[in-house]
């Protein structure tokens, strides 16, 4: 049996800088996961990483990654994707320097 | 200090040129990124978490003083400051843009570096004793040996597309500061009746599967070194596996196929490969040997460092701990730590390279290296300047006296930069190195290696730490297991599990209760960690992380 769906956000690195980014709802790349497109079903989750691994020449590595709505927007549920949201623990560097 | 020929500057040069177009075809389009990855990895381009890493290779470890001012300028005007060195004596840039890395690769090469085959199923930098050309305790210096191996396997057709990555490591001192058996080539330079050759050990590597490398030739004459490594290689080259990238290494080929056979084909392959050379290699090894004549040591070089040393506690306690014995009298070998309790293992911000550099070349002979424990040395200073040297490592924040100790932690950068990594490894060591300064314990508690690995690929080496850390994802939680008893000096050993993991919050306590088991059972104040371990076997340690309440260790 097919495991249940769980909602996702669709993610990647940026071209230029390898900087995290997430396909929002308008079809853009955001620098926030807040930001983010939060996908409800397989088969939009499936036509979204379709359509984000033909714009190579904007990203690098898509793929989806679980997510849960929040208050802000869609939150990470596994902490490799908290430190995607912010950048390294031991200097201010990576999207938490900009905020 | 080996100086580039006109050949190798064209190489590199020609390397960057095609570079710089791949990185304009990628950008332009006209290069997908899976036909891009390839070329990128062969230049040490990764893609991490947050941002691409450059990995430089310094060969050997060996840096000079113009040569670290140069990464000091990489770091400050194309990334954020700081490099971070590793374990396998490469300095890694966190921050570069893509569209900036060509011009980094050729500032680079403005002072003889670059970063080929730091990745890539290839002949990766060849590692050797930091001590190289200093050590008192050495029989030859290893790195003409190593600079023979890396112009050899240097863009050598017949292996950039091996099985699996493939890397050397060079000691020339019975002490293996090089973790030698623990490479899938390792060389231990011997003498045997006056004359120079090699012990080869081949199929050692730490990882997913853990070996101590095994003995192929006890002593390999250095005129057969080239042909016999060529041997070894083109061996595993058919030998090895390339259905499963978990079984493609050396070792794995060693472990299916047993030592005999290994031999026998290296032993059948060797005579064809030898007449190939015809010498050519041994001129090439006399003239390189040439460029690592040690440099005029002075006479008088002790001065009044006696003196200091007995009138100032603070500075005694830095000579007693970074300093090693130099071959020249009145020398010492001067250990940097760059594991200030708190700081990241490995790291050093462009201001402190510089300072280093300076330093170099104020009192060092020019000389720096790099070790596989990610501090930096002065090979050779003589001992009237250690008081000044001190002096200038206090201002920068460089003048820790913990080379060996607790809070000289080998980490690997883990979840904070490494996509490839389980868990985090550089907040561990910093709460553990702070924890054991907060405690004024560490000079008591003596030698003691802790190593910490984010992932099961083990960067950190934490199978051969005294006590290592390995980080887990357990269930969506970072999960920390230890091993203990591991060795990575002559004897090397791999350590043993030493039961269920500990949660990121409470492993640093895990470690205090092993460390202050120790200072229980040991003794006399003589007796080390690793030698109360191998007196005692794992039980009295398992009690001490084990037997407490129900609920303080995690039944992962």
């Amino acid at each position: 049996m097919p495991r249940p769906f769980t909602p996702k956000v669709l993610t990647a690195n940026d071209l230029l800088l390898g900087d995290a980014v997430w396909l929002a709802p308008d079809g853009a790349w955001t620098r926030h996961m807040s930001e983010a497109l939060l996908i409800e079903d397989q088969a939009s989750a499936d036509l979204h990483l379709l359509d984000a691994e033909a714009r190579g020449h904007e990203v690098v590595g898509p793929y989806l990654a679980d997510a849960q709505s929040g208050p802000h927007g869609p939150e990470p549920t596994h902490f490799r994707e908290t430190f995607r949201t912010r950048g390294p623990s031991n200097r201010p560097h990576g999207k938490q320097q900009a905020a | 200090m080996y100086r580039y020929t006109e050949f190798d500057r064209d190489f590199v040069r020609s390397r960057v040129a095609q570079f710089r177009a791949q990185v304009e075809r990628r950008l332009d389009g006209s290069l997908t990124e899976e036909e891009f990855k390839p070329l990128r990895l062969m230049n040490g381009l990764y893609l991490q978490l947050h941002a691409y890493m450059l990995r430089v290779a310094i060969p050997y470890g060996t840096l000079s003083a113009d040569q670290m001012r140069q990464l000091a300028m990489i770091a400050e005007r194309w990334d954020k400051g700081y490099g971070h060195f590793t374990t396998r004596q490469n300095i890694q840039f966190n921050w570069p843009k893509l569209a900036a890395v060509p011009d980094i690769l050729d500032a680079l090469a403005d002072v003889g570096m670059h970063a080929i085959q730091t990745s890539g199923n290839t002949i990766r930098n060849v590692t050797a004793d930091h001590f190289a050309g200093a050590a008192a305790d050495e029989v030859a210096d290893p790195r003409p040996v190593a600079e023979l191996i890396r112009q050899w396997s240097t863009d050598h057709p017949e292996f950039q597309f091996l099985p699996r990555k493939f890397k050397l490591a060079v000691t020339g001192s019975p002490e293996d500061r090089a973790v030698t058996a623990a490479h899938d080539i390792g060389l231990r330079l011997v003498r045997q009746d006056g004359e120079l050759g090699a012990q080869v050990l081949v199929g050692g590597g730490l990882g997913r599967t853990p070996m101590i490398g095994k003995v192929l030739r006890d002593f390999l004459p250095l005129p057969d070194l080239l042909p016999y490594l060529e041997a070894i290689v083109a061996t595993y080259n058919l030998l090895g596996r390339r259905d499963n990238k978990y079984k493609a290494r050396i070792k794995i080929t060693v472990h299916e196929h047993g030592l005999e056979e290994i031999r026998d084909l290296v032993e059948a392959e060797f005579p064809a490969r030898k007449a190939l050379f015809g010498g050519i290699d041994q001129e090439m090894l006399a003239a390189i040997t040439a460029q690592f004549a040690p440099p005029a040591f002075e006479t008088d070089a002790e001065g009044d460092v006696t003196a200091w040393y007995h009138a100032d506690p603070v500075f005694r306690s830095f000579v007693d701990t970074n300093t090693a014995p130099h071959r020249a009298p009145g020398y010492a070998i001067l250990t940097v730590s760059l594991k200030a309790p708190g700081e990241t293992p490995g790291d050093a911000t462009a201001e402190q390279m510089r300072v280093l550099a300076d330093l170099a070349e104020r009192y060092g002979h020019g000389e720096l290296r790099i070790s596989h424990e990610q501090n930096v040395i002065l090979p050779h200073v003589p001992c009237r300047y250690l008081k000044a040297i001190h002096d200038a490592l206090r201002e920068a924040g460089l003048a820790s006296a913990n080379v060996g100790l607790v809070s000289d932690i080998i980490a690997c950068p883990g979840m904070d930069y490494c996509a490839l990594a389980t868990a985090r490894s550089i907040p561990v060591a910093q709460q553990i190195a702070k924890r054991f300064e907060e405690l004024k314990l560490e000079h008591e508690i003596g030698p003691l290696k802790i190593k910490i690995s984010g992932c099961i690929n083990a960067c950190g080496h934490h199978h051969v730490g005294h006590i290592g850390i390995l980080g887990l994802d357990r269930a969506g939680v970072e999960n920390y297991q230890i091993t203990l008893g591991g060795d990575g000096g002559p004897d090397a050993v791999i350590g043993e599990r030493a039961g269920p993991g500990f949660a990121y919050d409470e492993i640093t306590d895990a470690i205090e209760r092993l460390v202050l088991a120790y200072l229980d059972l040991r003794e006399t104040p003589q007796e080390t960690f690793l030698q109360v371990y191998n007196r005692t076997g794992s039980a009295p340690f398992r009690t001490a992380l084990y037997d407490r309440d129900e609920d303080s260790a995690d039944a992962a």
